[in-house]
């Protein structure tokens, strides 16, 4: 098990280092929103540059479940199916590539709504 | 008719308006900070048994409002207005507490300077001879301040370490005519400032320079110093906030020495995790209502400055890219 968790761990910890000094050297009008958006986008970039996916390989989850992984999907998803179904799967890939995840989130957002009175 | 103005932006009260009665509430936050045995009433949770954040703040002020009139011991028919505003958008938090209190309202916006404001508009209605009695308070909440200004609390944001922690609370005291306890004898209305701070994370910076042009105005046009006062403080500028306005007040000619204070400051230990201090329109008040007043009822205090500040920016401006415009109004309180 050690063997995955350890690179998970610091990996992992890495981006969010990464997102932690974002937030520490920039201007304050660089919000968590923006922190979000880099993430996301960055990881789209460097999954179609073909340096993501081998940092999943190597740690897993320490790399698909920071933003950047959701980006990572994204343009993984996109680039499998254009290769697939032409040029159109450019639009299509990448939501069903991320379709579980982003189905998760609205159904355990709606049940723990349901479940909870969120006041925030 | 007399004019009671004196100098450029100060009113000078022929007859003092007396302070009747003061009453605070706090949440148990504030009820855990250094003042916590000052204030009259200190609630279990921030939420108080309603269903939302903003009904508890509204029911704070209310008690706020209805505490300070029983012990004023006056009749509410005897109330000739009340003066009330908060943080929130229409000042709802007023409104609906208005809307209980039956009382002639006007509602106030001054932001965080708002208890300043309110005791310096209520004096002018009581000596310029439109009132007996009027009835001051406002509010804040942490909670509703955090969704009405910045993002969802559950969504746990890193808060940057100049960001003030908005009071939970509600202040209120009774202006009157005439009876026994502590007067305000001058007022020092403040110009809107705005140095082109952008960032909202830093309001005391903000609002530091009108709070130094306020008392600087306050010292000129009454020919006084600091020395005259026995504290001069500052409506919630935090820690950040203070350091520039005793800097600004130094640079001018003005030295003030350990008596210039500032209420954000004041209201929570350094171990509370609220980074550069309290703000929000019960901060200033609660202070005010409770330690300051209770110093002023011991003659401890002789003569207070209090100088309300205000940031006057809103979520939109600044999502926008407007700076934040700053505000600072004194009154004089004397025992």
């Amino acid at each position: 098990m050690f063997e995955q968790v350890i690179p998970a761990f610091i990996v992992g910890g890495l981006i969010c280092v990464a997102g932690q000094l974002l937030m520490d050297l920039t201007k304050p009008a660089f919000t968590p929103a923006h922190v979000l958006v880099t993430f996301v986008t960055g990881g789209a970039i460097l999954g179609a540059l073909g340096l993501y996916g081998p940092m999943v390989k190597f740690a897993g989850a320490g790399a698909s479940v920071p933003l950047s992984g959701f980006g990572y999907l994204l343009s993984k998803g996109a680039m499998e199916a254009v290769d697939k179904r032409g040029l159109l799967g450019a639009f299509s890939g990448g939501v069903e590539a991320a379709a579980v995840g982003i189905a998760a989130a609205v159904l355990f957002g709606y049940l723990v709504s349901i479940a909870f009175t969120p006041k925030g | 008719m007399i004019y009671k103005r004196q100098g450029n932006q100060t009113v000078v009260f022929e007859n003092p308006p007396v302070i009747l009665s003061s009453y605070s509430v706090v949440g148990p936050k504030e009820g855990k900070g250094p003042l916590g045995k000052t204030f009259s009433k200190v609630l279990p949770d921030s939420l108080n048994g309603n269903k939302s954040w903003e009904v508890a703040e509204s029911k704070m002020l209310e008690a706020a409002m209805q505490g300070a009139l029983e012990q004023s011991r006056l009749k509410s028919d005897e109330i000739d207005y009340m003066l009330a505003g908060d943080l929130l958008n229409q000042i709802i938090s007023s409104n609906f507490a208005a809307r209980t209190m039956g009382l002639p309202f006007i509602g106030l916006y001054g932001a965080c300077s708002t208890m300043a404001l309110g005791m310096a508009v209520g004096s002018m209605l009581i000596d310029g001879g439109f009132a007996r009695n009027v009835l001051v308070g406002v509010s804040s909440h942490h909670d509703t301040a955090e969704r009405q200004y910045r993002s969802p609390t559950e969504q746990g944001n890193q808060r940057a370490m100049s960001a003030q922690w908005t009071v939970t609370g509600a202040g209120s005291l009774v202006l009157a005519q005439s009876g026994t306890g502590p007067r305000v004898t001058a007022a020092t209305i403040g110009r809107v400032l705005d140095f082109g701070e952008k960032n909202v994370n830093n309001m005391g910076g903000a609002m530091a320079p009108a709070v130094a042009d306020t008392i600087l105005n306050h010292m000129n046009d009454l020919k006084r110093t600091p020395a005259d006062y026995d504290l001069i403080v500052s409506g919630d500028l935090g820690q950040v906030g203070l350091m520039l306005a005793k800097e600004v007040l130094k640079r001018s000619g003005v030295e003030t020495a350990n008596q210039f204070n500032d209420c954000g400051v004041m209201i929570y230990d350094s171990g509370q995790d609220v980074h550069a201090g309290g703000s929000g329109c019960a901060c200033s008040a609660v202070v005010f209502a409770g330690d300051i007043m209770q110093k002023l009822n011991s003659k401890q205090y002789k003569r207070v400055l209090l100088a309300g500040s205000g940031a006057l920016h809103s979520p939109t401006s600044s999502l926008q890219g407007e700076s934040v415009p700053g505000i600072g109004h004194a009154i004089v309180i004397e025992a």
